[in-house]
């Protein structure tokens, strides 16, 4: 139970479903179906099917053989980036596009930072023939242009988000307000441990396979299904959670969380949720937050898109209030530092967002025998301007 | 009795109540466009505490908390703003806005602050029934503050009952699945709606909102119900040019004639 929701949704003192009354029909559909359908023999095979055949996993465990010299350790890097489509948010659109076929949905939406979760649920909507409308702030689309591009050709309608800063919060917003006005036929295909329950634990979930590969990789390389350190970024918070689920239980394994401190913690340009945050409602959930004395949700900042997020799932800001998970940040600069020194040692160039679980390696004292995981969320490929940019500096 | 049963023990058709944003157009302007609105005629206002992230808002009333938070407005200001409304106002009034200010106020100190300046109830869309009454139902009845819930066509009959059986002040019927300000007349299948709900015999009245502009809805929304609740509308007239004396004026006069 410590680690799994209450009957009511909560994580401790953290979940719930704040939801206007407009909404409650549908997070009530959702709620009662999705333990049925999800623990289904159908859903299952189709799932693992789908996971195995198209998306293409099991993905690999790479042993880091001159990173892990360079810090002394064992190193082994988790490839969500060679899934399909790139990042890990395909196995959560895969699993919800399935429960919202078997819920009868016609219409799906979507909200993205980064676009990895946008190209994903374009992806299987192009796949299962649904109409898709992601929803993406207009600072992002600018930023993230060759996902923009890429979800248009795979059929799917990109709402640039006006409000806010126009990043992913902004964007999630939108969303809701979308599946506030059309109710019945559309499935809001949500892309993180975020938002109300039953969000964060069916997405948790689906990311879960991420751990539950890691554990028998690790048997095979290491003899021991255990790392003694898992280590993974964190803005909503789905890679980290499906990364660290298998393990939560085991607690000689030390579960990292690396948040984006922006321009520094405490510059005030930052997405870092536990360091900066306090408990509050956000996007449908009791959790941490960044906030002003008033109340009001502060703007975040992070060169990463997908990390750019003011809250954080209630599932880790529970982990985080029990001690089970150690909340550690990473700058921009940092970020871009270990993002060059991972293209260089190991010839993967990682999204920015994992880049940031990578910053987390120089802050960690490591012992020669540590077997030491990293989370590859993604890849870079849709970084490339930011990376050329800061390619003077960095390599 | 508290002033919402007052109202509508005296007055049980045509009720016209207004939302407005605090802070909005000018920081400072909250009393003064809550007295014009009593002035005019208007039986019941709710008083918008802005937030970052109003989600179940359209633009017009997101704009107008974007402004008023520019403008400096906050839950504390606010009450300090109300402190003295009571000397002059006397019909009743609401504070509606999302709970995370609220949280962060505390909801004690909220409740207990309504009840000092005179405010009636509270409408916190995102805090749904069941956290409600898990959690702050017993300090909202400790200080007199009455919770209004809200209903959509979508709320399946059970459910209403419910709501109805928790609630001593109004049901706040939301006219179609959107967000605020987002229709300008009423399908065959809203009036549906009203007619199924009017059915219902609910104890508490029923106000409808979301979609109310003009006469012509306002008119038809009363034939099933208790009266309606205009927000989008009185935004848009108070960001008019000239004075707020005239702009209230004449949004009132075009919802009533």
């Amino acid at each position: 139970m410590k680690y799994t929701i209450d009957e009511h949704g909560y994580y401790g003192k953290f979940g719930g479903a704040y939801i206007p009354e407009l909404l409650y029909p549908n997070i009530k559909e959702l709620e009662d179906n999705y333990i049925r359908i999800i623990e289904s023999e159908s859903f299952k095979s189709e799932f693992k099917e789908l996971l195995k055949d198209y998306v293409g996993r099991p993905s690999p465990l790479t042993y880091a053989k001159r990173l892990s010299e360079k810090y002394n350790t064992h190193i082994y890097l988790k490839r969500e980036d060679v899934n399909h489509t790139g990042s890990h948010k395909i196995n959560n659109t895969i699993g919800q596009i399935l429960l919202a076929k078997a819920l009868g949905k016609k219409r799906i939406i979507a909200e993205t930072g980064a676009g990895q979760h946008g190209v994903a649920t374009a992806t299987v909507c192009a796949l299962m023939g649904m109409q898709c409308t992601v929803h993406m702030g207009e600072t992002d689309v600018k930023r993230q242009m060759p996902n923009v591009l890429r979800m248009k050709m795979l059929g799917a309608t990109v709402v640039p988000a006006m409000s806010g800063n126009r990043t992913l919060k902004d964007a999630g917003n939108e969303a809701f307000r979308d599946w506030i006005n059309n109710p019945t036929e559309t499935h809001y295909l949500l892309g993180s441990v975020v938002g109300p329950h039953p969000y964060p634990d069916m997405v948790a979930r689906f990311q879960a396979v991420i751990s539950e590969e890691i554990q028998w990789q690790l048997q095979e390389k290491t003899g021991n299904t255990l790392p003694n350190y898992v280590i993974a970024c964190i803005g909503g918070g789905s890679n980290a959670m499906g990364a660290f689920y298998h393990f939560l239980e085991h607690e000689s394994v030390q579960l990292i969380a690396v948040e984006a401190a922006g321009l520094g913690v405490n510059s005030g340009e930052t997405a870092a949720s536990i360091a900066k945050g306090s408990i509050g409602v956000i996007q449908g959930a009791k959790t941490m937050l960044m906030q002003t004395n008033d109340g009001q949700i502060i703007e975040p900042y992070s060169i990463s898109a997908g990390l750019d997020y003011p809250g954080i799932g209630p599932a880790h800001a529970h982990f985080h209030d029990i001690g089970r998970t150690t909340v550690l940040n990473a700058t921009d600069h940092e970020a871009l530092q270990a993002a060059f020194e991972l293209t260089r040692l190991e010839g993967i160039i990682p999204a920015i967002e994992s880049a940031h679980a990578l910053a987390a390696l120089p802050k960690i004292q490591f012992t020669k025998n540590d077997i030491v995981v990293v989370n590859i969320s993604g890849r870079g490929d849709k970084d490339m301007d930011t990376y050329i940019a800061n390619m003077d500096t960095y390599c | 009795m508290n002033r919402i049963q007052q109202l509508f023990t005296q007055k049980q058709s045509n009720i016209l109540s207004v939302y407005f944003t605090a802070g909005f157009p000018e920081l400072n302007s909250t009393v003064r466009i809550i007295k014009l609105l009593q002035e005019h005629g208007v039986d019941m206002i709710e008083i918008g505490m802005p937030f970052s992230d109003p989600l179940a808002d359209g633009n017009v009333i997101q704009h107008s908390s974007t402004v008023a938070l520019r403008n400096g407005m906050t839950v504390s200001l606010l009450f300090s703003q109300l402190e003295n409304i009571r000397k002059t106002v006397t019909i009743p009034l609401l504070l509606m806005g999302y709970i995370n200010p609220v949280l962060q106020y505390g909801v004690e100190k909220f409740c207990e602050s309504c009840k000092h300046v005179g405010i009636d109830g509270v409408i916190l869309p995102d805090l749904p029934l069941h956290e409600y009454i898990k959690d702050y139902k017993h300090i909202f009845d400790a200080y007199g503050i009455q919770n209004i819930l809200l209903i959509s066509p979508q709320t399946e009959e059970q459910r209403i009952r419910m709501i109805d059986e928790h609630t001593n002040a109004f049901i706040y019927m939301v006219s179609s699945s959107s967000t605020t300000g987002t229709k300008s007349q009423f399908s065959d299948e809203q009036i549906q709606y009203f007619k199924r709900i009017q059915s219902m015999q609910l104890q508490n009245p029923l106000l409808v909102g979301f979609g109310i502009s003009n006469t012509e809805t306002f008119k038809q929304v009363c034939l099933y119900t208790h009266g309606a609740i205009v927000g989008s509308a009185c935004i848009k007239a108070l960001e008019k040019e000239g004075t707020l004396e005239q702009n209230i004026s004449e949004f009132v006069a075009s919802i009533k004639e």
